[in-house]
């Protein structure tokens, strides 16, 4: 990279060309306001808010989009730029309704800041949109479009996904976002619209008027609260702490000052799904069965399997997803073990996730009529609540969770990131295969931020060739690869969300690159301080399945499902 | 042996070209007046294993007609100027972009004159800002129509990525007059409103509006005003502005100033943004709806006008939206509103 000397504000920078002033800017601490921005998207500068003036030209620039030149000397700050950032903030306001004590932009709504920055009247124009529909996806997300600035993040995002399914339509002459009516295209409710979305125009449904009734105890029953590996290093965001931070205990303590019953630990679910999955997945590589196998633990990607790509149903595996087998092991197997009926156990799991509201209406899950789950709350969910009843995180005192599921190996822990659940499969399937553990028990090729990630492991004596993508855009390119050669690979984990459930359309905004690289970093930390680190060897999962799971019926009831072709939903 | 002399035929004849446009001091008359010679050069000199060229007849703002008339009477100059254009820059392939109503009235007729050349006929989709260029590459490829980020522009990174030459009808009718020498710097006038002679007139570009109205006996008799440079988009002159030539596209539109309600005026320009902008950037799709909506209530607050203005000239997008505030701004400075 050429390295070029530009000033803005009067401070002398160096950097490379290339990038553009927003960019420089924000290196070197400088800031600018900005929208319609999004590291995980293109330029598009369509909300005109981050203008600022370069010297010796007339008009002003949007810092997003205006590349760095050399000598260029840029003001971000004068009576010209504050102006017309009024002015277009005043214009954004009038299109979007506000509903601040119910959004979930908590602490940081990057609008409402710069409306105070800027001195911005609220009143100037009369709310263009007030009388705009909301849409409902399924179980699992809202977009009220009568908060819609049309930045466009959200169709972006969509399409980046490979999913298409939001778009624009001419609407009294304006260009809005409404969901498709193609009938090849349907939401597959990842959430990605949600976290992209810079004024809270989407939400996960339920958000948030729903989130307390679920976390109240009803009389003569008992409340269970099972949460993913990807709340505990993202939810202390909500509170003001670093992203990666572990809150494992202090959740624990949160919903126990709530008056939670018993608080469990989906990452013990996890161990089971890794020894389920290992189980069905050595039988398909050994036999040549329904190559290559694909994890499912991702429900947005099984819908999108279920609806775009059917023929490769019978490649997804059919060990059920971690919280949905550790619900069903609570009402069963904990049942009995605690004397009490299956109905009376209520269920919640707190989730990075949208599309585990939508996971959880699936019939074929039920467990003699039963579901193993009754409601799912996103990591936003969870803080609000804890908000609502003053308990913050970052003061609070932890306990551990309770027993026995709340203790899980590391591999359980790493699931949240990309590559965790090919990587906790590989360390069970490898020590199966070969008698030794992974070595090191670290799978470096499968880690990381990128979308894709390939490479090969040799399992005493047979090459396993495997993939991992985060980002259903990526995994498209996967299936077009494994169309032309069906031994490409012989197992592929697949994650909707970039960066896997760390990114999840349930987390706390903003998203960044960098903020789920910090989650990722913090779960990768805590199973390297765990003992135990390979699912099978948790003395709890092996007590299940000595004293529970021998019952080859029980078990496939409680460990495995099965996936059929889906109409449009929406 | 052959096939040497038409490559120095070729070279030839595009030094020719380019050399001829700049002696010419054409300037692209799709309105932003750039020097075609250097449009032209820039693609010809630009990196790409493919070049297009692209005429633009998206034509589409009231009161700009002359683009229509040159297809009915002088296609054949049109054609020629694109093969000049495909020769000398390097372009296999071409295309026309036309609204849908040239679309129907010109389209056999252009096959006809296109013959074996590789010039395909693309009817256009219905939108005013696609005379816009990059918004009309976007159309060509089947994106939604709207202006992409420049840079890199079109010249570079055009169509599909490859460099590509868009012109207007009328600049390929004028290469195709330069190159046979018999180019008088003219240019197409499109004349409408409250007026005697209503059309499409050739005449000298360097004549002033007051000239030209006066030879094509068009000065009115009555009190008014022109728009000059599109019916949505044109900027108001009073009758004593009018001593220097027509600029942009160079449609004339006279209005008879007893009869012309302004607001309606206005409210007719509004209309007309609010239907055709891409709706992409803040300024241009809340600023043209804000105004309209004002001036349906029938009350401008001034300082929001202004406010409005500012904002769209200082930040909208692209050039239509920097330019919506040119009509109403120099209507009501002028008229006193």
């Amino acid at each position: 990279m050429k390295s070029i000397a530009i000033i803005i504000d009067n401070k002398k920078i160096t950097t490379e060309i290339g990038k553009t002033i927003l960019e420089v800017a924000k290196e070197n601490g400088i800031e600018i306001p900005s929208l319609c921005w999004h590291p995980d998207l293109d330029v598009k500068a369509t909300c005109r808010v981050c203008v600022i003036e370069v010297k010796g030209k007339n008009c002003l620039f949007t810092a997003c989009s205006t590349k760095v030149e050399e000598g260029m000397e840029i003001i971000t700050d004068s009576p010209k730029i504050r102006k017309a950032r009024k002015i277009n903030l005043e214009l954004i306001i009038s299109q979007h309704r506000e509903e601040c004590g119910d959004c979930v932009y908590s602490l940081g709504c990057e609008l409402l800041k710069m409306a105070k920055e800027y001195d911005a009247d609220f009143q100037k124009h009369e709310d263009r949109r007030k009388d705009f529909p909301a849409y409902r996806f399924g179980p699992s997300v809202l977009f009220d479009s009568s908060k819609c600035i049309n930045c466009r993040n959200c169709v972006e995002v969509c399409e980046k996904q490979g999913v298409g399914f939001l778009e624009l339509e001419e609407r009294d002459n304006i260009w809005e976002v409404v969901p498709s009516k193609d009938p090849k295209k349907d939401c597959i409710y990842c959430g990605q619209c949600l976290v992209h979305c810079p004024v809270g125009a989407f939400e996960a449904i339920g958000e948030f008027e729903g989130s307390e009734n679920v976390l109240t105890k009803e009389k003569g029953k008992t409340l269970v609260v099972q949460f993913a590996p990807a709340v505990r290093v993202a939810i202390g965001e909500e509170f003001g702490m670093e992203p990666g931070e572990d809150c494992t205990e202090k959740i624990a303590a949160g919903l126990k000052q709530l008056g939670v019953d018993c608080v469990f630990d989906v990452c013990v679910g996890a161990d089971f799904t890794t020894s389920a999955e290992v189980e069905e997945c050595v039988e398909c590589i050994a036999k040549n069965k329904n190559l290559p196998v694909l994890t499912s633990c991702c429900p947005s990607w099984v819908k999108y399997i279920e609806f775009y790509e059917p023929k490769f149903i019978k490649n997804l595996t059919t060990a059920r997803s971690p919280h949905i087998i550790l619900g069903g092991v609570l009402k069963t197997y904990w049942a009995k073990q605690q004397n009490k009926k299956p109905e009376d156990i209520v269920v919640v799991s707190v989730m990075p996730c949208t599309a585990k509201k939508y996971e959880i209406t699936r019939k074929e899950l039920e467990i003699d009529g039963m579901k193993p789950v009754d409601f799912v709350l996103t990591t936003r969910e969870l803080a609000f609540v804890f908000k609502r009843h003053g308990i913050d995180l970052k003061k609070i005192k932890g306990v551990p969770c309770d027993n026995p599921f709340g203790d899980p190996s590391g591999a359980g822990i790493i699931y949240g990131a990309s590559g965790g659940v090919l990587e906790s499969a590989i360390r069970t399937a490898y020590k199966k295969l070969t008698g030794n553990d992974f070595p090191g028990l670290k799978f470096e090729a499968v880690r990381g931020m990128e979308g894709i990630k390939r490479a090969e492991v040799d399992m005493g004596g047979r090459i396993i060739k495997i993939a991992v993508f985060n980002g259903i855009g990526n995994a498209k390119k996967i299936l077009e690869e494994v169309k032309k050669n069906p031994d490409a690979y012989q197992y592929i984990e697949v994650m909707a969300c970039p960066g896997g459930c760390i990114g999840g359309g349930g987390q706390p905004v903003p998203m960044t690159p960098e903020i789920r690289a910090k989650r990722a970093k913090g779960l990768y930390n805590i199973d390297v301080s765990k003992k135990i680190r390979k699912a099978e060897d948790n003395p709890e999962i092996q007590k299940v399945y000595k004293e529970f799971f021998s019952d080859k019926e029980v078990y496939e009831k409680i460990c495995y499902t099965k996936f059929s072709q889906k109409e449009k939903e929406n | 042996m052959v096939f040497r002399s038409i490559i120095l035929y070729n070279i030839d004849m595009e030094m020719n070209i380019i050399e001829k446009l700049k002696i010419a001091e054409l300037k692209g008359r799709g309105g932003a007046a750039y020097p075609t010679w250097m449009k032209w050069n820039l693609v010809k000199e630009a990196q790409g294993e493919k070049k297009y060229v692209v005429c633009n007849a998206s034509e589409g703002e009231p009161g700009v007609f002359k683009d229509k008339y040159i297809f009915k009477h002088y296609s054949e100059d049109v054609i020629n100027g694109m093969q000049l254009a495909m020769e000398t820059v390097g372009a296999e392939e071409a295309y026309i972009f036309l609204n849908k109503e040239y679309f129907e009235l010109f389209g056999d007729q252009l096959k006809k004159i296109i013959g074996h050349l590789n010039i395909k006929l693309f009817k256009k989709q219905g939108h005013y800002l696609s005379g816009e260029e990059t918004t009309l590459l976007n159309e060509l490829e089947w994106k939604r129509p709207e202006p992409r980020l420049k840079p890199p522009y079109p010249v570079t990174n055009g169509l599909f990525d490859y460099p590509t030459l868009v012109n207007n009808v009328e600049t390929f009718y004028c290469v195709s007059k330069i190159a046979k020498d018999e180019y008088k710097k003219t240019r197409f006038y499109s004349i409408s409103g409250d007026v005697e002679n209503h059309g499409v007139f050739e005449l000298p570009e360097d004549w002033s509006v007051k000239k030209v109205l006066e030879e094509i006996k068009n000065w009115p008799k009555i009190d008014f005003f022109v728009q000059v440079d599109g019916g949505a988009s044109g900027e108001i002159f009073l009758p004593e502005e009018l001593d220097c030539p027509a600029k942009g596209n160079g449609a004339i539109i006279i209005y008879d100033k007893k009869m012309t309600d302004p607001m309606q005026l206005m409210r007719k320009w509004a209309e007309f943004f609010v239907k055709n902008n891409c709706d992409k950037c803040t300024p241009c799709r809340e600023g043209v709806y804000r105004l309209k909506e004002m001036l349906d209530q029938d009350k401008l607050d001034k300082k929001i006008v202004e406010e409005l203005f500012f904002a769209m000239e200082e930040t909208a997008f692209c050039p239509l939206g920097k330019g919506v505030s040119r009509p109403f701004k120099s209507l009501i400075e002028k008229l006193k509103l």
